[in-house]
């Protein structure tokens, strides 16, 4: 087993990485740089470093400032303040005039844990979905959360990087490969297909070993770009299988799952379930036991993946 | 220019705000009017700027936090000679770049998209750190409203500008005291507004917003001021310039009829 790592530990270990290099980046966080990671950042480049205290709807709007100036921004709260408390500033300040901002946020989904429903995005994709101009992605390990960053270093739009507190395994090959907007297949199946990013994706991959084991041959898609959507591999993947499941760490509302059946619905028809938070909020516990408890499970998954192709 | 040649100077300025929000047949007149002396001083007189390199590195900055007095900023970039005069015309209307509030992307000299309130001096302070940080020497001038100082983001960044000491940073408060639904003092009083300031840690400084010299004499004070942002309150008149607009929270977003633009044009003519 490989060492766990939360994907908000790369992205500070990357953000600090890149401080000698891009002399353009500025990093902003609100208060919670020992969370979000940022302080790895503010640590070797204090001086592109500003903290603006316990005011994300500020820090959002100072960050479109800089990026007026062509600076590369990263801004970093947890989820549920980033994209909840600055969702207007998100929307107006940067999405519209499209900078070149990135709003990275950790601490999204249930695997918060013990801080409980208030602390716990589950909602976060969908609102940024919805907003024109904004680029979601939500990475499933350390090595995909590195390559994200140094993409969105560079990349000129504005960006929603998702991540979690919760340390995770190292899920992609060791040739993985990240590019914006594309999904990969991890593995390949004529039976049934799986959409899965984040955490998710791993439970996927033991979801599909189990079917396997039962006789069915059921593919796993990394989708880590949840905006842009690779539309022509979900259709591909689609048309192959006949039967699809989504998995997320998100509500069932707005994020992969309605993404995925967006672009199913419209282009090739298929069963489809989901597998995510069902439109209710988390609570405190400890994340394995949450995971459990909303049925973010190996075991629910599998009987997603059954259910499916039953109804083909 | 000379005071004479600014005052007639925001003289045109309100003709064609009046003009363009007549075409429109929407807008806001009565806070772009407030706003047109100050915004003579700093587009004719006081900010670096060329219009014919509008991305110029060296040029300072305004953001217009107000947003919604977007038609005296057109009028100023087009007087200016950003962009063609007649395109003012085009205001609000389709596939028009002069949108109802300003977009950054789509108009030359239009450096931040505004029109939320509360967001623009936030951009404001992000400019100036970043020319801080860069060890850049041009300024930042914001303009909010009285009634926008009810945001509560509007304090959050000015903790931030005093908090960095970005003395690079003007904020202009165009006072006129009217807001949407009424006097600011009865809607949500934000007085002693002076006060408020000087604790926040700004340097402060009470204007006539009508008086060409006095708000010269602010922005230069302004500017020499060393180790923390500095405040322009400017005392206004909401419709300043057109005798039926003037201190009447009606005219805040409501376009003149023809005739009434008429009467108006003759009182700035």
């Amino acid at each position: 087993m490989s060492e766990k790592i939360a994907t908000r530990e790369a992205y500070g270990q990357t953000l600090a990485e890149l401080a000698a290099t891009d002399k353009n980046l500025v990093v902003l966080d609100a208060d919670l740089s020992k969370s979000t990671k940022t302080c790895d950042f503010a640590k070797v480049c204090p001086e592109r470093f500003i903290d603006v205290g316990i005011a994300e709807q500020n820090m959002i709007t100072v960050s479109a400032g800089l990026a007026t100036l062509g600076k590369h921004v990263f801004c970093s709260s947890f989820a549920i303040f980033a994209v909840g408390r600055a969702f207007e500033q998100i929307r107006n300040s940067i999405a519209y005039p499209q900078l070149p901002v990135t709003i990275a946020a950790t601490h999204a989904g249930l695997t918060v844990g013990e801080d409980g429903a208030t602390h716990q995005a589950i909602e976060d994709v969908a609102i940024m979905r919805a907003v024109p101009n904004m680029t979601v992605i939500v990475p499933a390990d350390a090595e995909e959360t590195r390559q994200a960053v140094r993409q969105l270093a560079e990349y000129p739009h504005p960006a929603y990087l998702r991540l979690g507190r919760l340390a995770v395994e190292q899920i992609l090959p060791a040739d993985y490969q990240f590019q914006i907007g594309k999904g990969t297949v991890l593995r390949d199946g004529k039976d049934a297909v799986i959409f899965a990013c984040g955490l998710m994706l791993g439970k996927a991959l033991q979801a599909a070993e189990q079917l396997a084991a039962e006789g069915i041959n059921t593919a796993v898609v990394n989708m880590p770009t949840i905006k842009p959507l690779d539309s022509e591999l979900v259709c591909r993947m689609a048309k192959q299988c006949g039967a699809a499941v989504t998995v997320e760490e998100h509500s069932i509302i707005g994020g992969l799952g309605s993404a995925v059946a967006e672009t199913l619905t419209e282009n090739c028809p298929i069963p489809l379930l989901r597998v995510g938070v069902n439109d209710q909020f988390g609570q405190s516990g400890k994340p394995d036991e949450l995971l459990t408890e909303y049925g973010l499970t190996v075991e629910n998954i599998a009987a997603k993946v059954k259910e499916a192709i039953n109804r083909k | 220019m000379d005071t004479l040649e600014l005052q007639a100077k925001a003289k045109e300025l309100r003709q064609e705000i009046i003009k363009m929000i007549t075409a429109a047949g929407s807008g806001h007149p009565g806070g772009s009017l407030s706003a047109a002396d100050i915004l003579t001083v700093l587009y004719f007189d006081k900010m670096n700027l060329r219009p014919e390199e509008p991305d110029w590195t060296g040029r300072d900055y305004f953001v217009l936090s107000k947003g919604h007095a977007a038609p005296a900023q057109y009028a100023a970039l087009a007087l200016r000679g950003y962009f063609p005069v007649e395109e003012l015309n085009g205001l609000r209307k389709l596939h028009s770049r002069l949108q109802g509030h300003p977009v950054s992307s789509k108009v030359p000299g239009i450096d931040v998209s505004t029109g939320s309130l509360g967001q623009g001096v936030s951009v404001a302070c992000g400019l100036a750190k970043g020319l801080k940080i860069d060890k850049l020497p041009n300024h930042v001038y914001t303009m909010l409203g009285d009634g926008e100082c009810q945001e509560g983001q509007v304090w959050e960044a000015l903790m931030f500008a005093a908090h960095y000491q970005l003395d690079n940073l003007t904020v202009i408060i165009d006072h006129n005291r009217l807001q949407i639904d009424g006097q600011v003092e009865k809607v949500m009083n934000i007085e002693p507004l002076d006060k408020k300031l000087d604790a926040f840690g700004f340097n402060v400084l009470l204007v006539n917003g009508h008086d060409i010299e006095a708000i010269q004499n602010a922005i230069d004070k302004a500017k020499t001021c060393q180790g923390r942002p500095t405040a322009i309150i400017a005392n206004t008149i909401k419709g300043r310039g057109v005798s039926f607009m003037e201190n009447q929270a009606g005219w805040h977003g409501t376009a003149p009829k023809p005739e009434e633009a008429e009467q108006a044009l003759q009182e700035l003519a």
